[in-house]
Formats: structure tokens, sequence, C-alpha cells
């Protein structure tokens, strides 16, 4: 499989702020990355100079096999961009925004109109089509400004925080429309801050902080990384809890650990369901009744807080360009 | 970059502004009334003072409507210039600077668009300032061609005060900001010249400032080709009140030729935050 985007040492400073320290992403043809990390991180950086709208002190990039730095405007043909905050024209209708938009990609008057017609339909926009955009609730101009990024097919596509700021039941919508897009072949380059966010959508995902890549891998990697699934256990009677570790403790991958108070138990498990199942029998067979049992893998939270040493909510920083 | 192509860029771009004119009719309202309540105050107010001065004794109330109207013209084009770059440092903000820069168009549509559309704009501001200045008494007593050319001479030279508009605008990224800031220029530039009073009756230091000012230069420029010099005013000794068209180009051509590349420079480097 080819890689649709690729960026190495990529360096950016504003002043003395190092905004980016070196970033190397690689994107396959056809998956999505989701970059991670806190406000500031510089992800939106990454973004801006991926996207031509920004220039590296130093790095490289390509993106749909064209040189970013060398031919910026081939570059332009080929991605869709979509930002932070909805960049639709307030005052012009849903219609006239993609309309326009459609005009800039030179698909010609008659195309650009029935460009904009199919995206408004898609993105079920159709009753709004003739309001100007400044009439739409925070989902549909969202939901806009994506189709607008859509116009001209691009086999590229960057969202920088597409559903900051969105209610849940409008971030569901949007991760739905995303997954649509994937599914049909669309190579994309997600930020979010997030952490479910990225679970949900990306492939592969590059946790960033302060510039620097920290972590790479599958959702389900990095969340090797802090350790394995674990097995949580609440026992009816808080007497019988130091039996039921001695009587789990063939299933158990590591250390059990207990809260006495909540009559809980927590053990690292390997083998999901089949060392729940096994679990459950055991306690049964001893006698022991329990309230609750549930398998918990590591969030992408408790990936953060690992490899950054902080939540990733904590970040203070301002975000640099 | 093939020119057509800019140019169908950049129709699309005004397009888009000029739209923003039909759906927001409330900016045309305000950057014309402001300028009917200055031809009202200042022809009704000052115009016994001003009027006197002039030199045309009875009428003199008049005589200062006919005098003031070029001024008037000359500071409500200027300030429509403003225009241009408030909306661009709106754009900036939205982050609509940054939706087109991400698009394979042609860069120099969205300010070339966005002048043309600021011209546009002042047409229709003229044209209604200029049945404001009927409706009190002023006449435009040359020929056509001379009034057509008077009328051109302050769009253009409001066309190049756009570009100097867009610079700033993208440069301060704030529609509040550049509005503060222009506003502290703009309102002494057109108040030290010819615009609302005769250059006489300015202090020294003042008069030279106005002979060489280039607002002074456009409001001569569209008092002689409207044929509203009041009879009796001596001629002045300045070259650039003497050759007002000549000086008033002049400069429009020399701040074309500063601010179109370093706007556009600054196009290419604006972004949001």
């Amino acid at each position: 499989m080819t890689d649709a985007i690729t960026a190495s040492g990529l360096v950016k400073r504003y002043g003395d702020v190092v905004a980016l320290a070196g970033v190397d992403l690689s994107v396959p043809s056809g998956t999505v990355l989701g970059l991670l990390g806190p406000n500031g991180a510089g992800k939106t950086t990454v973004v801006r100079i991926l996207s031509t709208l920004l220039r590296p002190d130093r790095g490289s990039a390509t993106v749909a096999g064209v040189d970013v730095l060398a031919d910026p405007r081939e570059v332009r043909r080929r991605i869709g961009l979509s930002g932070q905050y909805a960049a639709v024209d307030e005052y012009l209708t849903g219609f006239e925004n993609l309309q326009m938009i459609g005009r800039l990609y030179h698909l010609g008057r008659p195309r650009a109109r029935e460009r904009a017609r199919e995206l408004l339909a898609a993105f079920r926009l159709e009753d709004a089509a003739d309001r100007p955009a400044r009439t739409y609730s925070g989902g549909m101009r969202r939901r806009l400004d994506l189709a607008g990024a859509l116009v001209a097919n691009p086999p590229v596509l960057f969202l920088d925080e597409p559903t900051t700021g969105l209610d849940p039941r409008s971030r569901i919508e949007m991760w739905e429309v995303i997954q649509n897009l994937v599914k049909a072949g669309t190579t994309l380059l997600l930020t979010t801050q997030y952490l479910e966010e990225a679970d949900v959508l990306a492939d592969t995902i590059v946790v960033i902080d302060h510039g620097r890549v920290i972590a790479r891998g599958t959702a389900d990697e990095l969340k090797a990384q802090v350790g394995g699934e674990r097995l949580e256990v609440t026992v009816s009677d808080g007497d019988r809890l130091a039996d039921a570790v001695d009587v789990l403790a063939p299933v158990a991958a590591g250390e059990a650990s207990t809260e006495p108070h909540r009559r809980a138990m927590t053990l690292p498990v390997v083998g999901g369901a089949s060392a729940l199942v096994d679990a459950l029998r055991r306690l049964d067979a001893a006698g022991i009744e329990v309230d609750d049992v549930g398998l918990r893998r590591p969030t992408l939270d408790d990936v953060f807080l690992t490899l950054t040493g902080r939540p990733a909510e904590d970040a203070d920083d301002q975000e640099v360009a | 970059m093939r020119v057509p192509s800019v140019l169908a860029d950049a129709d699309v771009v005004a397009r888009r502004n000029i739209t923003k004119i039909k759906r927001v009719p409330d900016l045309l309202v305000f950057t014309t009334l402001q300028p009917i309540m200055f031809v009202l105050l200042f022809s009704y107010v000052f115009g016994g003072a001003i009027g006197s001065a002039l030199g045309s004794g009875s009428g003199a109330g008049e005589a200062y409507r006919e005098f003031l109207m070029a001024g008037i013209f000359a500071q409500t084009v200027i300030f429509g210039a403003t225009i241009t770059g408030s909306a661009l440092a709106e754009d900036v903000k939205k982050g609509i600077i940054d939706r087109f820069r991400s698009l394979p168009m042609a860069p120099s549509a969205v300010l070339a668009g966005r002048t043309l559309s600021d011209v546009v704009n002042n047409v229709i501001v003229l044209v209604v300032m200029s049945l404001t200045g009927l409706a009190v008494g002023w006449r435009i007593r040359s020929g056509f061609v001379d009034a057509v050319i008077g009328y051109v001479v302050l769009l253009a030279f409001a066309y190049a005060v756009s570009w100097i508009m867009a610079w700033v605008g993208m440069l301060v990224r704030s529609p509040e900001v550049f509005n503060n800031a222009s506003f502290i220029v703009i309102f002494p530039l057109t108040f030290i010249a010819i615009t609302f009073v005769p250059l006489d009756t300015l202090p020294a230091p003042l008069q030279r400032f106005a002979e060489w000012n280039p607002v002074s230069s456009v409001t001569q420029a569209a008092r002689e080709q409207f044929g509203n010099v009041i009879p009796g005013t001596p001629e002045p000794a300045a070259w650039p009140l003497q050759n007002p068209v000549l000086y008033t180009l002049l400069w429009a051509v020399v701040i074309l030729a500063v601010f179109i590349p370093l706007a556009n420079l600054q196009y290419r480097r604006s972004t949001s935050r």
C-alpha cells in the first residue's frame, strides 16, 4: 500500500516557541490517522503544513504523491480541509457556499451547482439549502464546512478537530458521516483531543505532545503499552474478598489489587471473554456470590496518562498557530 | 497562472462579497447615513460661518453646500475603502481566508475580488450621496465628460486606498482593532485638507500639509470636474492643487505599486491565529 501522506522531520518555530520539534508521519492510502494530543501539542500546525497553509522551517512532506513545499498548488487540487471552526460564509446560503467553493475548484458553473446539490443531500442539509448559513446550528455548520472540503472529491482529507464544540448528538452524527467517507476510500488525517474519537475513527493513532511524537500505533497497541485487560469483581460479602483473590489466582496474569471498602478486586487477565467466563465458573464453584463483574480495557486516557504523566485534559498550553 | 482564471476566481469572490451587501443592507445604510448626516450638519450648522469665509457675500449657505459636496464625496469614498480592511480582517478571523488558501484558486483573486466589490459598494454610495447633494441644492455645473472624470478620479483614489486597507486588515486580523485604527488615521487625513474648509482658513503648518495631502487633491479634482469652484476663489498656489487630477492619479499609482504586492504577500502569510 502506498502512503497518501508522508512527513519527515517537520520543524516549526514561532520566535522562542517550538511548535513542532521534528515530526514524522506516514498515512497509507485509504486509512485514517488520528493525531491525538492536548491543546498546544502542535496538531493544528501539522495540518496547516500538510495543507500548504504554512511552510515548515525544516523538513519535508508529500500529500497524494505531490511535494507540499515544491508544488503547493497541485497539492491543493487533491486535498480537502475542514478546520476547527466552521469556515462557512454566514451570509451566503448553504447552496451558495458550496457552489462558490466548486467554482473556485474550477468545476465549471453547471457542475459546481450540481455538486452543491449532491452534497447538501448527502449531508441532510437540503431543507436548509437556501437559508443563510448564519441561521444554521453548530452541527449543521460543521456539516456544511465538511461538505465544502469534499466538493472536489479529494483523495486526501484533513479534518482539524472536526467535533470540537459540538453537542454529543451532533458529534455522533459527525462520526457517522466521517466513517462513511472513509468507507468510500478517502485517506483521512484527523486531529482530535478526544481520546474516544481517535479510538472510534482512526486506524492508527499518533500521540503528540509539545511538538514531538510520543507514541504511535493502533488503539489496541497503545492500550497494550499500558497493560492488558483487567477483570473487575465486586463480591456480595466483603468477608469473602480474600477467598475470591485465592480462587481467581489461576486466572490472573499478574498481581491482584483489592479495595476492601468497595468489596472490589481488580486483576490483570489475558484472553478477554474466556478469562471472564473462567473466572465466573471458579467463583460459582467456590460459592462466592458476586454483585458485579466486568472486563475493563485500558482507555486512551490511561495511555495518555502513562505516556505524558498527566491527563490529556490537563494541558493548559495555548495552541500555537 | 492564466489571467482568465484569475479574473474568473476574482469574479466568484466579488459576487460573494456583493451578496453580503444585499443580505446585510445595514452595512450600506450606515456607510451612507454618516455622510448624509455630515452633509446636513455641515451645510446647515457651519454653512453660514464658513460660507462667508468663501467670500461670496449673500447666499453664504448655498455657496458652502456647493463647496462642501466634493469634500464629502472624497471623505465618503475613503471611508468606503476601509470596508476592504475590516471585511478581510473578519474573513481572516473566521477562517474563510484559510479555506480560500487551501483551494487551488488564484491566490491574488481573493484580494482582487474584495477590492473590486468595494468599488461597487462605493459606486452605490456615490449615487446616494449625489442624490442627497441634489436635494440640498448642489448641482453639477460642468459637462457630462468632466463629471464622469470627477467620479472616476474619486473611485480610482478610493480603489488605491482599498489596497492599503487590505494590507492593514490582514496584518491586524481583528475587525474591531482595524476599525478603531483606521478611524484614528483617516479622520485627521480627511479633516486637515480642503474637504470642509477653504485652505486659507487653516494655520500655516496645516496649510502646507493640506496642500500636499492627496485627500485635498482628490477633493479639488472633484470640485473642479463638477464645476463647483466658487467664483472669486484665489487660484491655489501649490502644484498638487493646480494639477489635482494628475497629482491624485499619481498617488493612486504609487499606492497600488506598493500595496498590491504587500497585501498579496500578507495574504499568503495570513492565518487565522
